[in-house]
């Protein structure tokens, strides 16, 4: 099933995931992401039983707690043809993690279902659905952060760009340090400030000095961290989620 | 707090905060960005080779106690003698004991992390034996007093007029800026010790089972002249470098050098059978292997992280690593920085007192990336973590994902949870609070929306 | 207590109890032999004589060691009595094989057979050490000497220049090709010491910069024949 135009043929339905802190913190992306997918013609649930995926406890070492929101979280998204969430970190985590969470479990072969139906954004609109010309709209200069996760756990690196390029009026800028970590990493970036101090630094440097108006990611947690690094040092440069610009059409 | 953890705090503090510092470190590293990826474009394909240098490791690891086996015999057919050490100490002695009955007078070295992880200058030193680094390298950070800074390039971050001023003082040189002239100091310098010494002390960075060779891979030549020219030659290895054939070197010596160096071939990858043979002109008379598990085995039993084990010591995770571009070699505080020793330290230190290093990682998976022989190293942190966490949990850790985990389970409470953060976070981001106000110290919050997704999208959608 | 050696073992034994999964390979061949199933993905080395000739040149102009190409022996002999000259070389050693003496013959300069009459205060004070090799690898620009074909250990690497002399036919495409022909020339026999030599000593240890010359032969002259 690929269709190459702006409106695929196929609809699916689609069941938002939601990262807890886009939730609490920048609804925005959640509602940008919505916007993009109903456009193109697609049914969109939000299910709102969902609260946070578990990656807190797991990166910090407690499987026990992870597993429990894994467990959650399969329930929650039983059933739903398409999962997609607009963070490479979170999908990550239900992709790559729940399986190994759950590997010896009787939850094993739903983790593995589960695994197979999530997507993350950009991933499901140039992957799943064959589009990369959503419609969108943005006169501006951005340069592309990759978040780590999106990059390696799921090898996304083509897709957000193809995305980006469809738009209409966009100049896309790549950075020096174009693959280097933001210094998020969760609770990492609070538990080690000086060192993801000094990453953001580095990758926030290399993304001021492309002179683009805006650095877009696909994944809201390293906007958080890059954003608010340029947002205390004061470059003229703002973070943006990926689904926001392509929410875009006026 | 433990020691080791207090010393790797104070140092990433002050490292990340030395701008300086970090701009040498990152434009050292330029050139060997440059070259590798010269280098990689040049296979036909980097990720297959990537599998076959992983296989081969992989099942000499596996079988590790017939293909040790195989070698040692090898090795002793060949005229060499095997000695086996269960730890540091035992190493220690077993070299000891070899340069005592030689009445050794000098001894040179050529670069060696194992002797490094064994603490082998200073017992030779206590003991009375003169013992000199021969990698220029090595020979730095001798004479700094200093361990080195990355287990591949250990001056790196030392800059050239330093080197100047520390041969001045110690060798009594003219001061020069020029890196060439300074290598040719220690060139000259170096040379007169390989011709007097009687023992010369190599690593290993293979073992060939088929053949009873050892490998070892260098740039400068000093390894060379450290197993020719003194009368003894002792090899100091981890029982894991073995490897089962010769024909296995194909994919490892290559990937060996550009992965760590951007180099097609190191300089001189040699292999080495035995003392002097009949009819050979040079080369030493006796010739030691002194093979050392020190924890290597706690590591091999760990199915999860054995992997680790294949690790050729290419330094390519250090190199791609943004703590440690950022922290610096030497606030490890381990034989073995950077990613691979953030694995390794806390099976053959102890987990409790080095599970820290697990900890300080974005999780970026440069490393796992970088790493020619498919070690899964960003992961084995994360792995390292859980097995922290179920030995001996923090207090913080306990009360802090317990608590969430309550929270998530009820999404009644997690929205009325988030309200409540969204209100007064305007509050909260003036206080003192642990964590928060260390990640608010340098970066900004956005500002809370009125309302979050849930309630926005219940809004649009009844 | 046992020995360190039973006890290591024994050690071993337990931990492999347990088995570690199979890496997963995206590509597996049918081939046992390493070299064999990498050889596809592995840098180039060359299908014909010919091609890996081109490769080899390649390879050794980007390590900076100098190929010297001459059609017979004669002309080598001339290229090395030139080289010494225009480096006012005043000892060379070199290793006793009939490659090399009539090299050593032509020089007017001081020439000693280092093999024969090992002594290595006076290697340390050579100019020039002048060996065969046992093949020479187009791949990766390596040259494999050994304790047999170059005259023991330091011979070298001790000199500050290192000089080869070989036949065009010794060219083989890549590193399996060479590691399998020295299995076929020395079996359970192998020389003490068999080192690949990929370009003139060098090192980047002071703020990676290159510097040639480290501790080994600053410089590196292959002289092929054929
Ligand atoms: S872990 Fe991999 S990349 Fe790191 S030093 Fe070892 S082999 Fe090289």
């Amino acid at each position: 099933m690929v269709c190459t135009r702006r409106f695929c043929a196929k609809l699916v339905r689609v069941s938002l995931f939601v990262p807890c802190f886009v939730d609490q913190l920048t609804p925005k992306v959640g509602l940008a992401t919505a916007k993009v997918l109903k456009r193109l013609g697609h049914d969109v649930e939000f299910r709102s039983a969902q609260t946070c995926c578990g990656q807190p406890s797991f990166n910090s070492g407690q499987w026990g707690v992870a597993r429990e929101a894994a467990i959650r979280a399969l329930g929650v998204f039983r059933g739903a043809e398409a999962v997609v969430g607009p963070s490479g970190s979170c999908v990550a985590m239900m992709r790559n993690f729940y399986p190994e969470l759950l590997k010896g479990t009787p939850h094993a072969a739903e983790a593995d279902d589960l695994a197979a139906r999530t997507f993350e954004f950009s991933e499901f609109l140039v992957k799943k659905l064959g589009v990369t010309d959503v419609g969108a709209k943005f006169a501006k200069k951005v340069t592309y952060h990759d978040g780590c996760h999106a990059l390696r756990e799921l090898r996304l690196k083509e897709e957000p760009r193809q995305l980006l390029r469809a738009v209409k009026g966009l100049e896309l800028i790549e950075s020096e340090e174009g693959e280097s970590c933001c210094g998020f990493g969760g609770l990492f970036s609070a538990k080690f400030p000086m060192i993801s101090t000094a990453m953001v630094q580095v990758k926030g440097g290399a993304l001021a000095r492309t002179g683009a108006d805006f650095v877009v990611s696909s994944d809201p947690s390293c906007l958080l961290q890059i954003g608010g690094w340029l947002s205390r040092e004061g470059k003229p440069i703002l973070p943006l989620h990926i689904a926001e610009v392509l929410a875009n059409d006026a | 707090m433990d020691n080791s953890k207090a010393i790797f705090l104070k140092e990433a503090t002050v490292n990340a905060a030395d701008g300086v510092q970090r701009a040498f470190i990152s434009k050292a590293l330029g050139g060997y960005y440059t070259n590798r990826d010269l280098q990689k474009a040049r296979y036909r394909d980097w990720e297959r080779a990537r599998d076959a240098a992983s296989m081969a490791k992989w099942s000499a690891v596996n079988d590790l106690a017939n293909v040790l086996e195989k070698f040692v015999n090898n090795f002793e057919r060949n005229g060499g003698v095997v000695h086996w050490a269960r730890d540091a100490a035992e190493a220690r002695d077993i070299i000891l004991k070899i340069a005592e009955n030689a009445k050794a007078k000098a001894i040179v070295k050529s670069k060696c992390m194992t002797s490094e992880e064994i603490h082998l200058n200073d017992a030779l030193e206590k003991a009375g034996f003169g013992v000199v680094e021969s990698d220029l390298g090595e020979f730095i950070q001798q004479l700094r007093g200093e361990a080195p800074y990355h287990f591949v390039f250990p001056c790196m971050h030392v800059k050239r007029e330093a080197i100047s001023e520390l041969f001045t003082k110690h060798l009594g040189t003219a001061p020069t800026d020029s890196p060439e002239e300074l290598t040719m100091i220690a060139r000259r310098h170096l040379r007169q010790l390989y011709v007097d010494a009687d023992i010369g002390i190599t690593g290993a960075n293979f073992l060939v089972a088929e053949t009873g060779q050892i490998s070892i891979t260098e740039n400068e030549g000093n390894a060379r002249l450290t197993a020719a020219l003194p009368r003894i030659h002792i090899a100091l290895s981890g029982i894991e470098k073995v490897v089962n054939e010769l024909d296995d070197l194909s994919v490892l010596l290559p990937m060996l050098a550009t992965a760590g160096a951007g180099q097609p071939m190191t300089c001189y990858n040699t292999l080495y059978s035995g003392p002097r043979k009949k009819g050979e002109c040079d080369g030493p008379e006796e010739f030691h292997i002194v093979l050392l598990d020190n924890a290597r085995t706690r590591l091999l039993a760990d199915p999860e992280q054995r992997d680790a084990l294949h690790c050729i010591r290419c330094g390519a995770c250090l190199n791609v690593c943004p703590i440690f571009k950022n922290i610096g070699g030497l606030a490890y505080g381990t034989t073995y920085q950077g990613p691979i020793g953030s694995v390794i330290t806390p099976h053959l230190r102890g987990l409790k007192q080095w599970n820290h290093l697990s900890g300080a990682s974005s999780l970026c998976g440069a490393c796992t990336d970088a790493c020619p022989v498919r070690i899964d190293l960003h992961h084995h942190l994360l792995h390292n973590r859980r097995n922290a966490a179920k030995e001996s949990p923090t207090l913080f850790d306990r009360v802090f994902h317990n608590g969430f985990n309550f929270v998530i389970k009820r999404p009644w409470l997690f929205a009325t949870g988030g309200r409540i953060f969204r209100a007064t976070l305007p509050l909260l981001q003036k206080l003192p609070l642990p964590y928060m106000g260390a990640w608010m110290k340098t970066r900004d919050l956005p500002k809370a929306p009125a309302q979050s997704f849930r309630d926005q999208w219940k809004h649009d959608h009844v | 207590m046992s020995d360190a050696r039973t006890d290591i073992f024994a050690r071993i034994r337990e931990a492999l109890k347990v088995k570690a999964p199979k890496p997963h390979l995206k590509a597996q061949t049918s081939s046992p032999k390493t070299s064999v199933a990498a050889k596809p993905w592995l840098p180039d080395g060359g299908e014909t004589a010919e091609d890996s000739l081109l490769i080899l040149a390649e390879q050794l102009a980007k390590l900076k060691a100098v190929l010297i190409r001459v059609p017979d022996h004669a002309s080598a002999a001339k290229a090395f009595a030139e080289l010494a000259t225009t480096k006012s070389w005043k000892k060379v050693a070199y290793h006793g094989h009939e490659l090399t003496r009539p090299l050593a013959a032509t020089l007017t300069c001081e020439a000693w057979e280092a093999d024969a009459s090992f002594d290595k205060q006076k290697l340390e004070g050579s100019d020039a050490g002048l060996t065969t090799c046992e093949s020479i690898v187009a791949q990766l620009g390596s040259i494999l000497v050994s304790s047999r074909s170059s005259g023991g250990r330091a011979l070298s690497v001790l000199p500050h220049v290192h000089v080869v002399i070989a036949e065009a036919s010794q060219v083989v495409p890549d590193l399996g090709a060479a590691l399998a022909l020295v299995k076929a020339r020395h079996g359970t026999d192998m020389p003490s010491m068999l080192s690949f030599i990929t370009g003139p000593s060098r090192t980047g240890d002071i703020e990676r910069i290159l510097v040639l010359g480290a501790h080994g032969p600053k410089e590196l002259f292959l002289i092929l024949v054929g």
